[in-house]
């Protein structure tokens, strides 16, 4: 287990990790998701004991990492880190993948046996004797991979793995993590960008925003329950929209937005400011002011102007101004059926369970 | 322009028949360069790493030094070791004046610091993931710094090579602490000096043309390496 208690690192005036606490439970694949230059590199860096943290703790499996030379050796040695770039050594990829080894002081048939093993795990036996700066990017980070695997860490951070190489190449780096945890049961720290990914692979997820952890929880609690504003427009969420609460009843919240009236399965303080999302397909359109077909269970229906039609695949993304503007998915017959055009009037409707009511 | 040629013919024969004294004259050249190169080695590798790799007050001043030492005129560097080892000099009880350890010393501290740069610049070139990557699979300092040695081989050994073509070819320091002395200090650069002054031509034809093919094979060698490095 990796308990992280504090952390901050500061670099002149700039504070690139501030008050990160978490804890990072044994045999989980914890994802780190972030904006560029949000602090994920630095917080990955500090957990392999490669900077030192201006303040706070770590604690790697029951040792608390004190800055002492040996111990900081012994507890890297019990860890594996991948770096974005691909690096290779100017060696064949036999060599590349057993300087880990050599450097504990493995030898001979072992030496050999747990090499050919790695380079067998990310796939790519009968390449040890080829020489790795040749291979292409998605090959290096394999190689990379295999080299930190080799060791056999209880650990492997593994940061932004997949920035710098194509879709197929990224595919087959995503199945190597999955295999490597649930074959060995290591716990993996990946950081990342790539939203989809962090929620494709990771069972736990930490949302770093400016040096801080904003949120942390399961995918589904990170991306469909984000805790403010900012994590939800980083995590891609639609229709965000700024309002007070004007009344509460007994689980039950009305936001007034944009001279609107919106009511939102939620607690929440009288006169508070808040933000709401709804996700686009949470939505329907109807034609007018015509309510009867309306399904009773949509609590909210607001009136609107369509001002914008695109196509999205097999869907129709519509979007609406009701005072503020609001993204409805359908399909393609629906457009057809409704005539949805531009300067068409519509109803919105939406339960009050599809509002999702976060902080300010 | 026949005493010219003449010479040139007698230097082939004074070659081709290994004469004893060219010969042994070319081989006590090669030792005291080589030794004073290896030794070079060793002193400027982890100095160049030590220097690049840590951070300290004045390092921009000490690469500053290192750079201008680059072309110390060897008379200077003759000068300050001949101070050090004289029998007047702190270091005269150790009886090294006119001796080819002096000249090994003496050569040595003449290339140390165009190695010391040479190598310095070589550790430039590599990436800082590259190192990173190498401390995160669990290196020691020393393992770190072979590593990364072995990574920047190619510039290394060019830094080598150059430093070797340097003192192979100085000819201050060799005559002020070698003293030029026949089957003892006596080395190419030196003996040309001598020879020529007395206007023995075929001779010192013969042992200039082996420094020149000393530096062709140096260049030649050095260009096989950054060859090398480039694949």
């Amino acid at each position: 287990m990796i308990e992280i208690f504090g952390l901050c690192r500061k670099v002149g005036d700039r504070v690139l990790v501030n008050s990160v606490t978490i804890t990072i439970p044994d045999g989980t694949i914890f994802g780190i998701i972030g904006p560029s230059g949000s602090g994920k590199t630095t917080l990955m860096r500090m957990i392999d004991l490669l900077d030192r943290p201006s303040r706070g703790t770590i604690t790697i499996n029951g040792t608390r990492a004190t800055g002492d030379k040996k111990q900081q050796l012994e507890l890297r040695r019990k860890m594996g880190m991948v770096f974005q770039k691909p690096i290779v050594l100017s060696t064949t990829v036999f060599e590349n993948v057993a300087y880990g080894l050599r450097f504990r002081g493995v030898k001979g048939d072992e030496l050999k046996t747990r090499v050919l093993e790695a380079i067998d795990l990310v796939g790519m036996s009968g390449y040890g004797d080829r020489y790795a700066p040749t291979l292409s990017g998605g090959e290096m980070q394999r190689v990379a991979i295999a080299r930190s695997m080799v060791t056999h860490p209880e650990v492997l951070l593994l940061d932004e793995p997949t920035a710098n190489l194509d879709p197929a190449s990224t595919t087959k780096i995503e199945e190597l993590i999955r295999t490597i945890n649930t074959r060995f049961g290591t716990t993996i720290i990946i950081s990342t960008h790539d939203l989809d990914q962090g929620q494709r692979i990771a069972h736990r997820i930490a949302v770093v925003i400016g040096g801080m952890i904003t949120q942390a929880g399961t995918p589904e609690e990170v991306f469909h329950r984000p805790m403010n504003s900012e994590i939800a427009k980083f995590v891609g969420l639609e229709n965000i929209i700024g309002g007070t609460i004007t009344k509460t009843d007994e689980g039950l919240v009305t936001i007034s937005t944009h001279g609107k009236e919106v009511e939102a399965v939620s607690a929440g303080e009288l006169g508070s400011q808040v933000f709401i999302s709804i996700h686009p397909d949470d939505i329907t359109l109807h034609s007018g002011l015509a309510t009867e077909n309306m399904s009773t269970s949509a609590r909210n229906c607001i009136p609107g102007t369509v001002t914008v039609t695109t196509l999205s695949g097999p869907f129709v993304l519509v979007t609406l101004d009701c005072g503020f503007p609001l993204k409805v998915i359908v399909t393609r017959r629906s457009v057809e059926e409704l005539g949805i055009q531009p300067g068409k009037e519509m109803q919105a409707c939406f339960k009050a369970s599809a509002v999702h009511v976060m902080k300010s | 322009m026949n005493d010219i040629i003449e010479g040139f013919i007698q230097a082939i024969q004074l070659i081709v028949t290994l004469n004893p004294e060219v010969m042994e004259i070319a081989a006590r050249t090669l030792m005291i360069s080589l030794s004073a190169t290896l030794l070079a080695s060793l002193v400027a590798i982890p100095s160049g790493w030590w220097i690049h790799f840590h951070e300290f007050t004045g390092k921009r001043v000490v690469i500053n030094i290192i750079q201008t030492l680059y072309a110390v005129p060897t008379v200077l560097v003759g000068l300050f070791v001949y101070l050090l080892i004289s029998s007047s000099g702190p270091l005269g009880m150790l009886g090294l004046l006119f001796t080819p350890a002096g000249m090994i010393i003496a050569q040595m501290l003449l290339v140390i610091p165009m190695m010391i740069g040479l190598v310095i610049t070589a550790f430039s070139g590599v990436d800082r993931t590259t190192i990173d990557t190498i401390t995160s699979l669990g290196a020691t300092g020393y393992q770190s710094m072979v590593t990364i040695i072995k990574e920047v081989r190619f510039a290394v050994f060019a830094a080598v090579i150059l430093g070797f073509g340097r003192a192979i070819s100085e000819v201050g320091a060799a005559m002020m602490i070698g003293g030029n002395i026949r089957g003892y200090t006596r080395v190419l650069t030196t003996s040309i000096t001598l020879e020529t002054s007395m206007g023995n031509l075929p001779l010192s034809i013969a042992l200039g043309l082996i420094l020149l093919a000393i530096a062709l094979i140096i260049t030649v060698m050095l260009n096989i390496v950054q060859q090398r490095s480039r694949t």
